[in-house]
Order: C-alpha cells, then structure tokens, then sequence
C-alpha cells in the first residue's frame, strides 16, 4: 500500500483515497474559449518517470482532495497538502 | 540457419545437443541503419521481422536496454482475442488474430498458440445483451462469436459459482472459440530469430539516451553503445513512450500504469479455456505446464515501478473466487507488475509523429499482446511508406485533437479509469 | 502400521507423549508432536515421496524447510483437497492424509517415467522447435497430451468450505525471521521501548539453533531468550507465520497457519492473512544451503548437510547409517560429527585440498572417515541412494551409503528485501548475494546479510534491532545480549563447478533442468538470467527456485567465462511462499464478496412479490411476480397499469446531493450544461453534465430549494463519481466559489408515483395537502414534514406521465410506502419495477445508460438544442470538436418495427435497405421495449446523421438469432410529444 499522509487524518492507506491523475497541468479558467488548451489539460501528459505532483481525494475520510509529491519509480512520498491550497 | 523441426531435434538428440545454433546473433551496432527500431520487446522485434519480410528492408537494428522479450511482452498473461466492438478496433484485432493462426508456421517458432476459447460470464440480462451486441459486431465483420445461456457456460465450464450463494449469478457468457493464449516469451524469440535470420540486428543491453538530430529530422540515436545514425527511427517501448518520446520531443497522450499478473504453481488441466468474469476484474488461464495465469485490474496510479500493491492482490483474489470457488485452496506462486502505457481512450497509438524520421507505436493499454503481430505488420508497413496503414488509421496521434476516439469501454479520458 | 524405525529412542523437540497418526497414500503412519510431516515420513523409512515435474524421476526430501523442491504432496479430499504442499512445512496433525503427486499408477511403479529415456529428445525448450505442423490446428492435439503430462498435484474443483481472515495490524518494528538474528534483534528493539512483531514461519522459534542438540548451549540460550521476549506485553511473538511479501509503505503481508495438532475450533480461521504496517523493518530472514551439481544427485537419500542434521537433533531422526557428507566449506562437518556420534558410519568427502585441521583431527578423533580434494561424482540407486562414485586424488572409488550430505554453500534468503527494489549485491568472500544499500527505515542480521556465525547473527541482529528502533524515536537503553558462541568456523569457500560426467546432474530439482539444459540456453544466444530462466524453466516451480537460482547463475557464469555479478542477479517476485488465494480473499466470499445495498423499503419489496436484480451493488425490484408470469409478461401489464392508472417505483437508488452556498447557482450553471441561475426557487429543472472532454456524463433533475440552497438527484450508477468530480471542481478548479456540497443518498428515502390517478392518490395519502396544478405544478417543489421526517414532493416525471417524486427521511420510507400503496389501492396503484422503468422511459424517449455510453454528445442524444447559445460551462470546448459534429455522426432516433409478428432488439445493427449486412453498418439499436400504446416493438437507436431521415426505412440485423427486421425512422418521443400529459 502507498501511505499517504492526509493532512486532515493522518497516514492512511492508499485504497481509502481515489486517484485523480496529474496536478501539474494547469485548468483552464471555465470561460477559456481556447481548444488547444483544453486539449492540453484534457489529454497530454509528462508522464514522468519520477517526481510527480498528482491529485487524490479522501473518499473514505475528509473527503479533501489533496495534492501528494510522489516518486512514480518508487512510490516514496514526499509531500501532501491540500489541493485548495497548494495550486501550482 | 537450419530450420527447426522434428528432425532437427531428433538429429540433434543424437550428437548430444551440441550443433544447436543462436537463436539470434549477439549483434554490435554498425554505424547507420535505414531503420532503428528502439525497444526489443514483442511489437519491437515484430516490426523489424515484418520490415525484412514484407518490405525488403534488412539494414535494420533492434536496439533493447535490458535482454528482449523483459518488458511486457514476457510479463502479461497471454490472452489473445478479437472481440472488439468498434470500428477500427475490430478489423485490426482480427487481422492480428489471422497472423496469430499462423505464426508459428511463418516464424519456424513454436509459439504455442492455443485457441482454447474464451468466455465472459455475464450477469445480468442487460449485460448479456450487451455481449449480443458485441458479437452481431464481431459476426458481421467476420469473426466467430457466441452467446451461451446460463446452462451452456455450465456443461462448458462447470466449476464456477453456479450456487445461490453466487452474489452476481451468472446469466450467460460470450464466448470466442478462435480466441486462446500464447507461449509469450517465444513470440518475442520467435521474432528475434526470424528477423535475424534477415539479418536484422539484435542488439541487446543498449539504452537510448537520446536523438540526433538534422534541423528537424531524427537521423539517428545515441545510445549506452555510441550513436548510431539511421534514415527512420520507430520507437516502440510500451510503458517507457513519455521516457523516450520526452528525449524527442514529444508529450503524448499517455500515462503509465502498472497492471498485475499472477501464477499458481503447476496443476494438472482444471482450466481449459480462457474465462473471464464478466462483474468485476478477473480472468483465467492454464498454462501449459500446469500454473492457472490471472489478472485483475490496474493499481490505478503512475508508476514505472514494476510491481504492484497487496490491496489489488487481495481483490483479484476475492475476485478469483467469486468467480470459481475452487481455486481457494491454490497456491499464489508469484504475482509481478508490469508498466502500461495507458491512453485516454484506451486505444493504441501507432503512427507517424510530427517530427521527420520518428514513427510511434505506443498505447497499447493492457491489450498489447493479442496486437503484436499486427501491429509490428502494419507499423512496419508504416515505416516503410511513411504513410499509416489502413488498419492503423484510426490510431493516429491526432485523433484527441479532432475527438475522433476510439473508446471502447466509454470510460474517458482518464487514462487510469480506462 | 510402520513402526518408527528411523527415529532414535532419545532427544529431539518432540513431545513422545502426544503420538500423532497420519497416514502417506493410504499407508497409515505414526509420529509425534512437533514433528513436520517430512520429519515424520522419514522417522517412517519413507525414503521415496514425489516424482519430479518432466522425467518422473523418484525424489525424497532434500530440505527441513520452505525451500523444498522434491517433497511435495496434496493434503485433504474434496473441496479441502489442497496439492502442491511441501512436506518440509506441514507441520504434523492428527488424521493428516497425504497424498503423493504426479505419478500414475503409483509412487513406487510410475508409466511416466519412461519420459527419463527420451530425454535426449525433451531437452530444454524443445517444444519451441517442433510440433508445429502440419496444419496450423496441429498444436491443438499435442498441447491436449503436454498439458495432461504437465503439471504436479490435481486440484478439487469444488468450493472450499473452511474459513479464512484478513486483519490489519500495526508496529514500530517487525522483525522477520526468529533465529538467532531475529530473536536478538526483538529484544534490542523491545527493550528501547518499541512495539515489536516477530515473524516465524517454524511452529518453533529457533531457525538455525533448532538443528543443533536439543540439551545444549544454543537451547538454553533459546530457551532464555524467548522467556525475556515474552516478559514484554509490547513484542508480538507470531509463529506458523510466513511473511510472504513486502510492499509499498512497509507493509508486510503475512500468512499464519493454525496451529494443526489440536482439532479446529468452531467458526475459527485456517488461515490468517495479516497486513502488518511497520515503520521499520528488520530482515533476519537466515540463508538456504545450496545442493551440488553432479550425475544423478537428485537420488531419494540426497539431502542438505544442514537438514540432515536438523533431522536428526530436533526430530531425533536418523534417516541414514552410512553417511556420506560433502561439502566446499566447514559447516557441513559437524553433520558429520553429529551422526558419527548418533551411531553412523560416515565419511566427509571434501573438494578442498586442506581443511582446516581442527575438523580433521576431530574427525579422526570419533572416527569420521576424511577424504579431501574428492567429490562425488555419481549416485546409484533407484528409489534410495544406495552408493557413490567418488573422485579425488588417487582415482575413483565407489563407496556404499544410505544418505549422502551435500553442502555447496549458503544463499542469504534476500527475497523479501528485493520486493521493494533493493537489488541484491554479490559477496565474494561468501561466494552469494546480499541485499544492497537498504533506505533509513530497513535494516538486515544475520546469516541473510551473509554473517553465517551465530556469535555474529546474535550482536548484528541486536544492532539492528537497536537501530531499528531508534528509527522509530525510541531509543531507550539496552543490556548486552547473551552470548552464544558454536564455534562455527568460516574459513575459505569452493565455489563448485558443477560437474556433466555420466548421467543427469541437475540444476533445479523440481523443473528437471540440468546442467545439460543450461548449456544448451548457453549456445543458443538465452544467456541473460531471465532468458535461461524463461527457456529452461529454471526457478518457475513451487520453491521459485530457492535451491537452485545460485547454482545455475554460477553454471551461466562458467560457460560464458565471467563472474557471477557479471552474469547477473535474478529478480525476486513476492510471494516468498506459496498462499493459498482463499486466505487472501478472507471472508469475502460467496454472498460477501461485495457488499449489498438495500434500499428502505427493501424488506417491503421482498414481501409485495418483487424478484430482485442485482444493479451494481443495489437489489432493485425487477419486477413483481402478480403482474406477470415472467418478466416480459410483467413489465408490460406494469407499464400499461402506470399509462392507465399508477404505479409505484422505488427511486432511493438515485444520487442525492445538498448544494449549498452563496454561490451554488454560478456552481450549477458551471457544471450542467444547460442554465441553473435563473432557476425559480421552488422549481426542478433536469440537467445534463459533461465530462471536460465534452462526452455527456451523467444526467439528473436539480430542484432550487432556497436562493443558495439546491437538491441535486444523479443517476443511480454514477453517484460516486458526480459526487467526486464536484468535489474536484471546487476543491481544485474554482475554491473562490463559496459552496459546500454534502451527499444525502442514504439520508432519503425516495419513491415516484406516476401515472394519471398519481395527483388523487397523493392527494389520498397526504389529505392535508394541496396537491392542484397551482399549489404543485409540473416541476414544482413543496417541502413539509410527515411523521417527524422531512418530506420533499418534486413533481417530476421519468414515465411521460403526471408523476411525483416523493423524498421522506430514509427511517421512514417504509412507512410511506405502504401508507401510499393503501391511499392508492381505490386508484389500481401498482408498484412497478426498473424494467417496467426502463420500458417507460423508451417510449418517451428518455435517454439512459445505453445511450449515455461515455461515447455520446449533447448533440448526439438530441439534448444540444437545451444548451442553445450558452457557453462557458464544463465540457462546453471539447465538445465542439470536428469530428464530434461530423453530419454522419450517429444521432439518436426512435425506431419502430414495421414488420408482422417481428420484434426490435437491443443490439440489433443497423443497415440501409438493400445494404450488404457486413461490418459495422450505419449504427445499433440502443434500448427497445414492447409499446402497449403503438401495439409493437418501439426502440432508440444511435444512426448515422446523413442517413436518419425521419419517414425512411433501415433494416436492422441481429445475426445472433439469425435475425432481420425491417424499422422505419421516427421521432424518438413515441409517446405524447407535447408533454400534454406532464402538464394539467
């Protein structure tokens, strides 16, 4: 299991959270007419095989979405925060 | 290269397995190819055989990090099958199906390709409609397809939960008698072999750490061996596209995902079919000699780590035995992970890229495998004439862009839900 | 009954008090307490136990552990009929039947084993080579005969009846491994004022002291040491207790078994899987002692010097009386002096040229006979070991002997280190593989870092214990251990080189690999590890090749001139030891493999004659049994009754959700594809979301309950996610939005009643309540209290008909229930079940969840002209890319049957007239439902835009029924487009 620190709970297992995909990519504001980015937010990714700041939410829990620091090579965890609070 | 055969092996038996030869030669790169493919794995080394085979073009190099055959195409649970629902999916899932039936034959391999059939349990009305759907499809293109009711799947397959303490009772099942399982590691050294028999070079332990460049064109690698020039470049390493595609270039439409496997230790024959449960993630196999091959669902996050979590151990096993009780007293032997490359439809993406001289085959999702040897035929073809291949036309890069996708299970664009 | 012939009159950690009965292929048998089965076969004579995997060549028992590839067995009958069991770790218990593997007709006479004369043919990967003509069916038939030769033990095929758990548990440190490492090192951590689990797989604690005499020094140590770990309330002392893998954040998965001597207990667990999580780990996990490599060395008499040994001292077993020991290293010989002073005659060939003198003036001293320089270089015998052919300095000699002991070397048990990616590192000075560079919070002891001297793993296992601790914060002190010196000298290591003179010499024991299969992968370009591996099966049987990885890496690095690091590692894939899937699955099974959802009304449901469906995990009435024979009978008389009269239908299955805040109307308006803010208070409205790749997502009804206050309702199946993804936006997308929204699912009980007598029946059931078009219009809200619980009226309809959706806190749902189906008996209310439902809501054509597909757009499902000219909402961009509004997009339509005695199918693909019904057509038929109100098949389908003209013809094709029927094109709302109905 990851662990994962919520800041709300504490360190919990990965399977009481649902995984929300990359953070790093930045939404575009709701009334961006842009195609392109939308494209972007929607489809691409830089996957990379390293640090990778992701979403997860406490579904079983605070119920928060929460932004970890996350190593995809080997899962270590290096930050949490809430994501309310920690836009890039 | 003398050809293999009964012969072969008996003449051999009699001098003491001494005149066996390689397999493939133990390749060192030469300055410049007409074409590099990067990534031994199975489509890798498919692609290289196909561009000997079918296009005349034999100066060409497999460049692989590790040994060939140590990615996915050694570490999935060999399930080939053509039942796809949509337009683009269903034609090329069936060529590939095609050159799956007589694979062994053209590669002088034996693959074991054991069209065994497989079903998928269904479990609810609604549900074996929907596979009524699914095989009408599979019909009217050709592909063999049928619907048992709850009794059939029993006479077929009667050591699943036909009890009333089933919790998702088992209604009926499709079933594709031409689908089956494979020898994986003999596909990638099948191919291997073949294509070196072409003179393809297999040139193991050399990692590609980046490209060389002419203006905008890609005319050549460097790599852990030196640099290597080439007139094409195809990059084909399934769960390492954004790695190598970054090096290039590119950012794509992927994300990698690891996908569980799991064996138990050698049984004699209990599963002789492909089975699949249609209520959640599991489905099973036998191999040959004797271990019950399942998988499950992906871990659901990004990971390059080639292993997976005990959460999703413990509801493939749940899953396991929902589906057939029995297996509770068998032993788990080995479970190990492999990296997916994940795309937002669940479909492959296998084309030309927008730079000069790289060509992509990546995406492949969980669904690698059954595709190998299409894919290597028609990436190959791809190559070759720098146009895509009509069966690949729907799998090109630009599709996310224009909304032409082809999801096949409606469960985009994320890619981990797919 | 076989008198225990084997078993010496004194010693050993068996209880003689407490004799066991077991019987080995129907042969009955006796042992002891605290034997294992293997123990106890070979206390019985037994020298014979399994048949290898290819040649069916006889095998005994190599190991006194999990390593064991020879001594496997099936235990049990019926749906407890278990195979593949290594005899090494059964632990004996009363009654125990086992079973031998792989043979036919018998153990002792197996037909099978004629495969040992062709095995010049069946070399490894042979089966590559061949079989592959002459058709392209061809290796069908052979495959049927390889897999019935394949295979070890034979499964039941019925379900298991026992039970299994799965729990949770925390520590500071666990501690894997309870030798002399592990023991030290729970103490250590123990007394610095950690919170320790020790993890043993033995029954005993011990590891490697257990194979010394059970009087001595090391059992006086044991003995104290385990007193001190259970003076502390904080150390967890797990036994029978296999820690089968390490995952991510620490944690452990374990296995224990039951304690199998005494009966089970009623209801009591056979196996316990546990998900330890440690913040720090100590690996004692001790070492296995390699075989050596030379002609016919698998022979039934064949065993590990240290497993003889442990044979002898801890079971008081003397499986042989001529002896001879071999070995590269000094360990082994003090199996030899054992013996010599059980009473056996031996004889110690070493390869070395000089031991140390110390073992040989020993030797000498109670008359253990010393080859040096000199190997064994065959074995004869068939079913028992019953001589050697040694070669050493002067030539070769044969020497008669009942057992033969082989040492070549030790292999640190790394396996669990390596799960989590640390890659073993080679030691030369040991000749094997340590775990490499461990991160902070994992710590290794013992004979598994390579310290083979139990002085060494006593003080390495307290500084890690120590250390380990410390991680975790506590760090109190701690007394010196005792101390335990067995004079256990380590002095120069022979690597073997495996020999290939005479017969077969093998690698792995259990695969039948040999050195022969190694040199063949070798010359054929299979070099890599995992190549050798994958092409001559190496390492795949039930051990995972724990005797035989080394020897076949160190054959790999002879042939192809290099060192072992330079040849390679091999990968270690959890789990350590086979588990069964049952005991990973714990009690989820059968019923309990998901859990059920029941709506309030459930019991009511069961009670009225509903027979039930499973929808995802919620039981909703399918339809009820009064209405008809069967379901398609049912569904119709329920239909008509609600076009008719009215009918009942639990909706509680629906997402609900509070939306709340100063700015939820500028949320809804966002999220929902068509406008919420002008919204009246008091006022429903349905929407549509899109995902942000503009494909609809999920649809639903929004009632405004106050300026900022709105009840949202979502479709059954996507509650979850609808709830998650408005938790995403506002949490990631737009946190200045001023919103909280909280799910009500389970907080309402909710139920529709539909149909043109639905306003006299409310108005029946709530006498107090205005229920005129004024006081509640189509859409209309009104909110009161009934019976102490809120109660929310929405009038909103799913059917086509007047309907109402009834919302009444969840405790009293059934009380509303009944109290409507009795208001509206006078009126024929009937409750109605989904596919009454789903038939209800084709004829007006509602979209569902066949047409909702994750495939379709607004535009697609006819939905685009709610949104108009608005924008900026989410999924508004995407949706508008080319291909999604390409005039041959499929559009939904309504079909209707055209043809006589003729049905429409779900599924069915559609073709234009005189079409060639190949391919994917022009698109499928979605939903269908007999219309009571057309008399005939009536469905949506989804059809290609440039050809669904209203009026025109297509046919539609279900080659699964051989069918064809021809449907013409028509506005998809069958039923009162005008909505006349609705209103009024």
């Amino acid at each position: 299991m990851l662990r994962i620190e919520c800041p709300c709970c504490g360190p919990r297992d990965h399977d009481e959270f649902r995984y929300g995909g990359d953070a790093s990519v930045s939404r575009p504001t709701h009334d961006d007419p842009d195609p392109e980015a939308w494209y972007a937010y929607v489809y691409v990714r830089k996957n990379p095989a390293g640090l990778h700041r992701e979403f997860w939410q406490h579904v079983i829990g605070c119920r928060q979405w929460l932004v970890v620091e996350r190593d995809t090579r080997n899962h270590v965890v290096s930050s949490v925060t809430f994501a309310r609070t920690s836009r890039a | 290269m003398a050809p293999y055969s009964a012969f072969q092996i008996f003449r051999n038996a009699l001098s003491g397995q001494k005149n066996w030869q390689r397999a493939w030669r133990a390749a060192e790169p030469k300055p410049s190819y007409d074409v590099i493919v990067i990534g031994g794995g199975g489509h890798g080394l498919a692609t290289a055989f196909y561009l000997a085979e079918n296009h005349g073009i034999r100066n060409v190099a497999v460049l692989e990090k590790g040994y060939i055959g140590g990615g996915n195409v050694g570490r999935n649970t060999t399930v080939i099958r053509s039942n796809y629902l949509l337009d683009g999916n269903t034609q090329f899932y069936e060529f590939s199906m095609k050159l799956w039936e007589g694979m062994s034959r053209a590669l002088n391999f034996n693959v074991m390709f054991s069209q065994r059939g497989q079903l998928v349990t269904a479990h609810s009305a609604d549900q074996l409609d929907g596979f009524g759907h699914r095989a009408n499809v599979m019909r009217l293109n050709g592909i063999d397809a049928d619907i048992l009711d709850r009794d059939e799947v029993r006479r077929l397959v009667p050591y699943l939960d036909f009890s009333d303490t089933a919790r998702f009772p088992i209604h009926g099942a499709i079933f594709q008698g031409r689908a089956g399982t494979a020898r994986h590691d003999a596909v990638a050294w099948g191919y291997a072999r073949a294509a070196d028999g072409h003179g393809v070079d297999i040139i193991q332990n050399c990692e590609v750490t980046g490209f060389i460049r002419d203006g905008e064109r890609i005319v050549g690698v460097e790599t852990t061996k030196g640099r290597i020039g080439a007139a094409k470049v195809g990059l084909a390493v399934a769960g390492h596209t954004s790695v190598l595609g970054a090096k290039a270039g590119l950012e794509l439409p992927i994300e990698s995902h690891v996908l569980q496997a799991f064996v138990t230790g050698p049984l004699k024959p209990l599963v002789d079919h492909v089975v699949a449960y249609g209520a959640d993630h599991f489905y099973v196999s036998q191999s040959d000699k004797g271990g019950l091959v399942f998988g499950g669902n992906l871990d659901g996050y990004n990971s390059y780590a080639q292993r997976g979590n005990l959460g999703v151990v413990r509801e493939v096993a749940e899953a396991a035995i929902a589906l057939m009780p029995c297996i509770s007293r068998i032993r788990l032997l080995r479970h190990w992970g492999g990296a997916m490359d994940m795309t937002p439809d669940a479909s492959p993406i296998i084309c030309p890229t927008p730079i000069d001289g790289l060509y992509l085959n990546g995406g492949w999702c969980y669904g690698g495998f059954k595709a190998t040897p299409a894919s290597g035929w028609c990436f190959a073809h791809t190559i070759a004439t720098g146009k895509p291949h009509p069966l690949i036309a729907a799998y090109g890069l630009d599709r996310f862009r224009t909304g032409r996708t082809l999801d096949e299970a409606g469960a985009g664009p994320s890619a981990w839900l797919q | 009954m076989n008198a225990q012939n084997k078993r010496l009159p004194g010693g050993g950690r068996i209880d003689r008090s407490y004799p066991v009965e077991f019987s080995f292929d129907g042969q009955k048998m006796a042992g002891y307490r605290g034997d294992t089965l293997a123990s106890a076969l070979l206390a019985n004579g037994v020298t014979l136990v399994g048949r290898s995997f290819k040649y069916h060549r006889p095998r005994g028992i190599l190991s006194a552990g999990p390593e064991e590839p020879n001594a496997l067995v099936t235990l049990g009958t019926a749906g407890r009929r278990e195979p593949n069991l290594p005899a090494t770790t059964l632990e004996l218990g009363e009654g125990m039947a086992a079973e031998s593997q792989n043979r036919w007709p018998s153990l002792a006479f197996d037909v099978q084993s004629v495969n040992g004369l062709f095995a010049p043919f069946l070399s490894a990967g042979f089966y590559y080579k061949t079989f592959m003509g002459p058709t392209r069916r061809a290796w069908k038939v052979y495959e049927h005969f390889i897999r019935k030769a394949a295979g070890l033990g034979r499964a039941g095929t019925e379900p298991d009846p026992d039970r299994y758990e799965v729990r949770h548990a925390f520590a500071d440190v666990a501690i894997v491994g309870g030798g002399p490492a592990g023991l030290s090192a729970a103490r250590a951590a123990a007394a610095a004022g950690a919170r320790v689990a020790l993890i043993e797989q033995d029954f005993l604690l011990g590891g490697q002291l257990l194979a010394e005499r059970s009087d001595g020094a090391a059992a006086s140590w044991l003995n104290q040491i385990e007193a001190e770990l259970k003076s502390f309330d904080t150390v967890t002392l797990m036994k029978r207790t296999s820690a089968f893998g390490v995952y991510d954040g620490n944690v452990i998965g374990l296995v224990e078994q039951r304690d199998q001597v005494g009966p089970p207990r009623t209801g009591e667990a056979r196996q316990t899987v546990t998900l330890l999580r440690a913040r720090s780990i100590v690996f004692a996990t001790g070492a296995i002692e390699r075989p050596m490599v030379f002609a016919n060395n698998d022979r039934p008499g064949v065993m590990l010097a240290s497993a003889a040994r442990t044979y002898l001292n801890r079971f008081a077993v003397l499986p042989g009386r001529k002896v001879i020991v071999t070995a590269v290293n000094d360990g082994a010989w003090r199996t030899a002096f054992d013996y010599a002073a059980a009473g056996a005659e031996v004889t110690v060939a070493d390869l070395r040229a000089a031991p140390p003198t110390a073992l040989v003036a020993e030797a000498a001293r109670i008359g253990v006979t010393v080859r040096t320089a000199t190997r064994i270089v065959d074995l004869h015998g068939g079913r028992a070991v019953r001589g050697a052919t040694l070669a050493g300095p002067y030539g070769q000699s044969e020497a008669a002997c009942d057992l033969v002991c082989v040492s070549g070397g030790w292999s640190p048990t790394v396996h669990l280190t390596s799960h989590l990616g640390v890659k073993p590192r080679y030691r030369e000075d040991i000749d094997g593989f340590v775990p490499g560079a461990f991160p902070a919070d994992r710590f290794g002891a013992g004979a598994m870092m390579g310290n083979y001297a139990t002085a060494d793993a006593i003080e390495g296992g307290h500084r890690a214990g120590v250390e380990a601790a410390s991680f975790c914060g506590k760090s109190a002190p701690v007394s010196a251990p005792s101390k335990l010196d067995l004079g256990e000298t380590i002095t120069t290591m022979l690597r073997e080189i495996p020999s290939a003179q005479g017969g077969k010499a093998f690698v792995d024991f259990q695969m039948d690999v040999t050195t022969k299969d190694v040199e063949l992968a070798h010359r054929e370009g299979y070099e890599a590890v995992e190549h050798l591996k994958r092409y001559t099966t190496l390492g795949m049987g039930t051990d995972q090749g724990k005797t035989s990885n080394f020897l076949a890496l160190s054959a790999m690095a002879a042939l192809r001139g290099a060192t072992v690091p330079e040849t390679g590692t091999t990968t270690f894939r959890p789990p350590f030891t086979p588990v069964a899937i049952g005991a990973l699955a714990g009690r989820a099974t059968g019923h309990h493999f998901k859990p059920f959802r029941r709506t309030p009304m459930h019991d009511l449901h069961l009670a009225n004659g509903a027979d039930m469906l499973e929808v995802g995990l919620w039981m909703r009435p399918w339809f009820y049994k009064q209405s008809g024979a069967d379901v398609n009978e049912a569904y119709v008389a329920e239909m008509r009754n609600v076009r008719q009269a009215a009918g009942l239908m639990d909706i509680s299955t629906l997402g609900k959700i509070d939306v709340q805040g100063p700015d939820a109307a500028t949320f809804l308006d966002r999220v929902y594809a068509n406008g919420f803010a002008k919204l009246p208070v008091g006022r429903a409205r349905y929407g549509v979301m899109l995902r942000d790749d503009g494909i609809v997502f999920d649809d639903g009804t929004t009632t405004r309950l106050a300026e900022n206050r709105f009840f949202m309702t979502t479709s059954t199946a996507k509650a979850a996610d609808v709830l998650s993804r408005l938790e995403f936006l506002l949490d990631t997308a737009w946190p200045e939005l001023r919103v909280a929204i909280t799910s009500v699912s389970d907080e309402w009980a909710a139920m529709s009643v539909a149909g043109p007598k639905s306003r006299a029946i409310l108005g029946a059931a709530f006498p107090s309540l205005d229920v005129s078009n004024e006081a509640l219009p189509h859409m209309g809200l009104h909110e009161s209290q009934w019976e102490g619980c809120a109660l929310r009226i929405v009038r909103l309809s799913y059917s086509g008909e007047r309907a109402y959706e009834i919302y009444v806190g969840a405790t009293a749902g059934e009380q509303l229930w009944s109290r409507l189906l009795e208001a509206g008996r006078p009126f024929d209310l009937k409750p109605y079940g989904v596919e009454a439902l789903g038939a209800l809501r084709v004829e007006k054509g509602h979209v569902a969840g066949p047409e909702i597909d994750g495939r379709t757009t607004l535009d697609d499902l006819g939905l685009g002209r709610m949104v108009g000219k608005r924008s900026s909402f989410v999924g508004d961009v995407l949706r508008r890319r080319p291909a999604l509004l390409a005039p041959d997009r499929q559009r939904l339509v309504g079909l209707e049957c055209i043809e006589d005695g003729k049905r429409l199918r779900g599924g069915a693909i559609l073709f234009l007239p005189g079409e060639k019904a190949h391919g994917h057509g022009r698109g499928r038929i979605t939903s269908v439902t007999f219309s009571p109100e057309r008399g005939h098949y009536v469905g949506l389908a989804l059809l290609a835009g440039d050809v669904a003209t209203e009026g025109s013809e297509v046919v539609a094709v279900y080659p699964m029924k051989a069918e064809t029927v021809r449907a013409r094109i028509v506005s998809p709302v069958f039923l009162d487009p005008q909505g006349e109905r609705l209103h009024g």
